[in-house]
């Protein structure tokens, strides 16, 4: 508004927020992870009050507001609800992922909701709403998401 | 029940980088705009709210950085966290309270200083999705996917979004990126998460917007003509994707209902004339006015194709450019606000709509739309 800073150099200060950050994964997360890391088994929580079953699992039915006592085992194998590809190597993408990363919507045979992950092991132009696709579990599994390496097609 | 009004709004232009700026300066700028929009001076606010994001701002408690600049010494001052119409909606609340009469209510965010990728990144679950390092681009085409395989929709009719605001934008001298562009150009500018291209997608800006929203009681006391809050609601989906319809957004049909109910509103596609709304990408634009039932759901690009939401046309739509012409985030929804106040008093200048008694100003926060905040805003009481 004041043009008494006309011609002066504007100066940038580079600086970045990095702080380390523990999250405590919780009761539910904690018996979702230790059943995939030590069985290679998806497993998800149902509420008692509806029968709904959640995928992530959750400890509260939002629906009932209820506690989610019941715990089932899902199929590994499921149908893509929605994608998207990155052609575009985005800054949050993971250094171990190269473009084009696949990202789906898969409901799992078993759940009433949806998780998200990668897709592979197929062309981002072959990739279809409604495919069926089955879990690809890591080699080395330290119970995190990443223990599903990525979901592949159901030849 | 107690009415309020809008009787002063402030924008900063929306640029790409405001290098010259800090944040405060931005509020410093906005405000005095809206107190001069208003006649008033800073005695005259008796609270204020600032809205902005911690992430985005780089710091904790991002609100305390701007208050001074805002005017908010030895006032009540609050802060909301998330898009301004929730800032808005706060302030709104505050004037029916009968503890205040004029809240000052300010939005503001630069996405210049930040990796919005790494910033979006951040807002989904760390324990269960987090790494796997999806943003909001790559969040937005999954719901574009799933929305035009259950409609229909093709890339070009998502592309018309693109070509119609940022053409707009050419009109509104305080938008960041006016563009002479067509169907085809966007189509082959860069593809940056299938279906989103380049030009299907909000850029990265900076800027500030301020409004003054005063009881019933002021609101002729001060020199412009006050702009009545009609009715409002916001509404709120599941936080994780797949326990939403990502093709629908049942958030946002049930704001608009509750915002037309407490309006009066019966028949929103004959009585809402001028509408303001979050594009961020293109196909949110479509998908957005059917939810809000301004289009039936999956024939809103129909209409667009016929000019229906043309600056001329019948039902105006985003005549600012909207936020594919400059988008920034907490911000962009007060100035959407701000934006359907000047076009009901009839000072937008050359993007003024003709007819313009009854308009919408629309916000989300969160990710593919999780939240959503509608405004039916009237120039009279």
């Amino acid at each position: 508004m004041s043009d008494q800073f006309q011609g002066i150099e504007p100066m940038v200060y580079q600086s970045k927020i990095n702080v380390p950050y523990s999250w405590w994964a919780g009761d539910t997360a904690t018996r979702f992870f230790v059943a995939l890391r030590d069985e290679k088994k998806i497993t998800a929580t149902k509420c008692g009050a509806c029968g709904k079953v959640f995928l992530p699992p959750r400890k509260v039915c939002p629906l009932c507001f209820t506690e989610n006592a019941e715990w089932v085992n899902i199929s590994d194998e499921g149908t893509v609800l929605t994608f998207s590809v990155a052609r575009r190597q985005l800054a949050a993408i993971p250094q171990d992922r190269k473009v084009p990363v696949i990202w789906c919507l898969i409901k799992l045979d078993g759940a009433d909701t949806a998780m998200l992950h990668y897709l592979d092991e197929i062309k981002p132009e072959d990739v279809t709403i409604g495919m069926r696709v089955k879990a690809v579990f890591s080699e080395k599994r330290k119970g995190t998401i990443r223990d599903i390496s990525h979901f592949k097609p159901v030849k | 029940m107690d009415r309020a009004a809008i009787i002063g709004v402030g924008m900063t232009k929306v640029e790409k980088s405001k290098v010259r700026e800090t944040f405060a300066d931005m509020a410093w700028e906005a405000v005095n705009k809206a107190l001069a929009d208003a006649g008033m001076t800073i005695d005259d606010i008796d609270n204020v709210v600032t809205t902005s994001s911690d992430f985005w701002d780089g710091r904790t408690i991002s609100c305390m950085a701007v208050g001074d600049a805002s005017g908010a010494a030895d006032k009540n001052v609050s802060c909301v966290e998330g898009d301004g119409t929730y800032g808005a909606f706060y302030g709104y609340t505050r004037a029916l309270s009968g503890s205040y009469k004029t809240t000052l209510v300010t939005g503001h965010s630069k996405g210049s200083q930040c990796v919005s990728s790494l910033i979006t990144n951040a807002s989904f679950d760390p324990i269960y999705d987090r790494e796997l390092g999806m943003d909001m681009i790559t969040a937005c085409a999954m719901q574009a996917n799933a929305y035009m395989n259950r409609t229909g929709l093709r890339p070009e009719d998502m592309a018309m979004v693109s070509v119609k605001n940022h053409g707009n934008a050419f009109k509104n001298p305080l938008a960041q990126l006016p563009m002479n562009i067509t169907v085809p150009d966007v189509i082959k500018s860069e593809m940056i998460a299938d279906p989103l291209h380049k030009l299907d997608c909000s850029p990265v800006s900076d800027g500030c917007c301020a409004v003054i929203i005063a009881h019933e009681s002021v609101a002729t006391k001060f020199k412009q003509k006050p702009v009545w809050i009609r009715g409002l609601s916001f509404c709120t989906d599941s936080f994780f994707f797949g326990d939403r319809d990502l093709a629908r957004s049942n958030a946002l049909a049930e704001a608009a209902n509750n915002a037309y109910k407490i309006a009066g509103i019966k028949d929103p596609k004959k009585e809402i004339d001028i509408v303001e709304l979050y594009d961020a990408f293109t196909y949110q634009e479509l998908l957005w006015l059917e939810e809000m039932g301004l289009a039936d759901y999956g024939k809103a690009a129909k209409l667009l194709e016929a000019g229906k939401f043309n600056m001329d046309g019948p039902l105006p739509v985003n005549p600012s450019g909207g936020l594919l012409a400059g988008h920034p985030v907490i911000a962009a929804g007060l100035y959407r606000i701000a934006e359907v106040v000047m076009q009901l008093r009839g000072d937008a200048g050359e993007h003024q709509v003709k007819k313009a008694k009854t308009g919408l100003a629309h916000g989300v926060n969160g990710l593919c739309g999780q939240s959503h905040c509608v405004w039916i805003l009237d120039k009279e009481r």
